[in-house]
């Protein structure tokens, strides 16, 4: 009874109570769940131009982050150093497409898989070896972002909003604005719509898978650059943050692994529904530290309701 | 020249379907093993059989526990810390428990815990397969790592947190703990891994491990011809967590000594992962010759400054970690079966030499 009382009953007494504690516990979720999204996104990308599940994704944001700030401790200017980024992220692309994918062309998309696996340590410890191993911080300032907090009091308490997540949460939402616009109105996101849809038709029509192949990568790598930024202006730049990249593949698997809105809407799912089970079912029953595996947990249930996501094709199989 | 079967011939069904059909291979495996059983325990060193030889058996041992899931029937996993770490605590508990039992018999049992829990985790796989499955079972990963360290109950009650060094005897001699002889430890650890090795090759020549391998090659062809996917894939989950539970559990007790969680985190998984694939997908042979690999590079490019070569500990290590990486990439453009491939094309080399075919 006591248990009964624990699950259903004081999470929403205390909901009732606290409601300033709730607001800030969403405002938290929808923070995370935009840079979930973020993450997911870039999966999206890659898997839709090329079905590569790029595992080495969230590295990519870690890679990217290092980058700029390894090159801002350099003696290089900010935003000449974010210049440079975007080159050394274009070169990554570049690369993995001439001396990766060109080779692997019509292998089992579990190899593909793999070799992702073997790209992300690759570049953990490219990134380690030139810059560094121990965590730096962010240059936030230098790149013109906002620092600092404002409180709003409302229902006798104060939610306080930290700049940079307000800055996060339009970064984010111009960003996939902006891909959507890039995908729906010009020319060469029409051909990656085409090659998502039909690698062979899409060839037939004189397409270049190659170069497709590097842009999605490139704008892929841009995405992680700006999650990469926003995310480590929250903690500090380190690889300890791709056990939370990892977070990706949950919000993955709620939304389709070919679905961009899916992205987005399985990213705040996943973001509000952590913070809120640890803050009212995970602390008070199981002491606390949930968030590690709350999202994959939940990802598993869906997955055994509903296998290709909430916005993913259903597939048949055939012999 | 001398690796030719020439004059071999095989006069019954049994012959023609030996493990090792050629006679020059069965030799090889028993000088191996006299080597392994014989001069390895004498004229091996402390350091040599503590660092190098026992970690590369229970490695190799998680290693064969993954290829069964990941090489012969196809279910990708990358939660293998975790089951390892089932085994690990599950031993230890029991051996609080029972303090009087044979700790041999308590490793061997505590793969069980670990197959009850792999089942319950590959439930999921009956539904969904490919990246999906790498979502659940690192769901598996995470959901034990945090198990590990909130409850309380599975490692004693210690202030540390930790698996504590237990010393316990059996057959009159003292086989874990501080005061225990590397070289007992280390013939416990092999005669475990060899007898395991040999359980594994029967299983996937046997009814159950092609079964296995028709549900990795396609599984909806192979429900149409009769193998029940729930058994095949579950009797998968059950046998790899059991063998990767028996790893994890010799791991702290041979190995390790005591333990903390950190090595049965994701990067154990990750490295179990690319044993296997370096090693060979689907290949016994490969399950060791990954775990040589993968285990014993970065040792030796640590070592790398008492050569002369001057390079810092922190560097070295992510040397190490490009090496593998470019290592598994290139082994996947190259050759995707691995090691264990290559040696099969060194053999059919030297069958017919000195001709090329």
């Amino acid at each position: 009874m006591e248990l009964f009382n624990q699950i259903f009953v004081d999470p929403f007494v205390t909901m009732y109570e606290l409601p300033d504690l709730l607001l800030q516990t969403l405002w938290e979720g929808f923070v995370s769940g935009t840079l979930y999204s973020l993450i997911a996104l870039g999966f999206v990308l890659i898997f839709k131009a090329s079905s590569v599940f790029n595992f080495a994704q969230g590295i990519m944001v870690v890679f990217a982050a290092l980058t700029l700030v390894g090159l801002h401790e350099l003696g290089v200017p900010a935003y000449l150093a974010l210049l440079l980024t975007l080159g050394v992220m274009y070169l990554l692309a570049f690369s993995v497409e001439r001396l990766v994918l060109r080779h692997m062309v019509n292998q089992p998309d579990i190899i593909l898989f793999m070799t992702t696996i073997g790209l992300t340590f690759i570049l953990i410890g490219a990134g380690e070896l030139v810059f560094g191993g121990e965590p730096k911080a962010m240059i936030t300032e230098e790149l013109g972002l906002p620092t600092g907090s404002s409180d709003w009091d409302v229902f006798g308490g104060i939610v306080i909003f930290q700049h940079i997540d307000i800055a996060a949460a339009v970064i984010a939402f111009l960003l996939i604005l902006g891909l959507a616009i890039f995908f729906n109105k010009t020319r060469i996101g029409r051909a990656l719509r085409a090659v998502a849809d039909d690698h062979q038709a899409a060839l037939s029509v004189g397409i270049s898978l190659n170069q497709i192949w590097v842009i999605v990568w490139f704008a892929a790598g841009i995405v992680a650059l700006a999650t990469g930024i926003m995310w480590a202006a929250k903690s500090d730049v380190s690889f300890a943050l791709q056990v939370v990249a990892l977070k990706a593949l949950p919000v993955l698997v709620l939304g389709g692994f070919t679905s961009i809105p899916g992205a987005i809407v399985g990213g705040l799912i996943i973001g509000f529904s952590e913070k809120l089970f640890d803050l009212y079912w995970g602390v008070p029953i199981l002491g606390g530290g949930t968030e590690s595996w709350f999202a994959f947990i939940v990802a598993l249930l869906f997955l055994l309701y509903r296998p290709e996501g909430l916005f993913g094709e259903k597939h048949i199989e055939r012999i | 020249m001398f690796y030719r079967e020439a004059g071999q011939f095989k006069t019954s069904y049994a012959a023609d379907s030996a493990k090792f059909p050629i006679r020059q291979d069965l030799v090889a495996i028993w000088i191996y093993l006299a080597i392994g059983f014989l001069v390895i325990p004498v004229f091996g060193d402390k350091y040599f059989i503590e660092v190098i030889m026992i970690p590369f058996l229970v490695l190799a041992l998680a290693a064969i526990g993954l290829n069964i899931l990941v090489g012969y029937t196809g279910q990708i996993s990358l939660g293998t810390g975790g089951f390892m770490g089932v085994g690990a605590y599950s031993c230890y508990k029991m051996a609080t428990y029972f303090p009087d039992m044979n700790i041999i018999v308590l490793i061997l049992l505590s793969g069980f815990f670990a197959a009850i829990v792999g089942v319950i985790f590959g439930l999921p796989s009956l539904r969904i397969k490919g990246f999906y499955l790498v979502v659940t079972t690192l769901a598996a990963q995470f959901f034990l790592e945090w198990a590990f360290i909130r409850i309380p109950w599975l490692y004693n009650y210690n202030d540390t947190g930790a698996i504590n060094e237990i010393t316990r005897e059996s057959f009159g001699y003292i086989i874990t703990g501080a005061q225990s002889d590397y070289t007992v430890k280390y013939l416990v650890v092999l005669s475990i891994v060899v007898g395991m090795t040999w359980i594994a090759s029967n299983l996937i020549s046997g009814r159950i491990g092609r079964s296995w391998m028709m549900i990795r090659d396609m599984d909806i062809a192979a429900e149409l011809m009769g193998v029940r996917p729930l058994y095949a894939k579950l009797s998968a989950f059950a046998v790899s967590s059991f063998y990767c539970g028996v790893a994890g559990s010799m791991m702290v007790f041979f190995w390790q000594g005591s333990a903390e969680v950190e090595i049965f985190d994701y990067n154990r998984s990750f490295q179990i992962l690319f044993m296997v694939i370096l090693g060979g997908l689907g290949s016994l042979l490969g399950s060791f010759l990954g775990a040589a690999i993968i285990f014993i590079l970065p040792i030796i490019i640590r070592a790398a400054p008492d050569y002369g070569i001057p390079i810092q500990a922190a560097t070295a290590d992510h040397i190490s970690l490009i090496i593998i990486g470019v290592l598994i990439v290139v082994f996947l453009i190259l050759e995707p079966l691995g090691l264990a491939r290559l040696w099969g094309i060194i053999k059919q080399k030297l069958r017919v030499w000195p001709f090329p075919y």
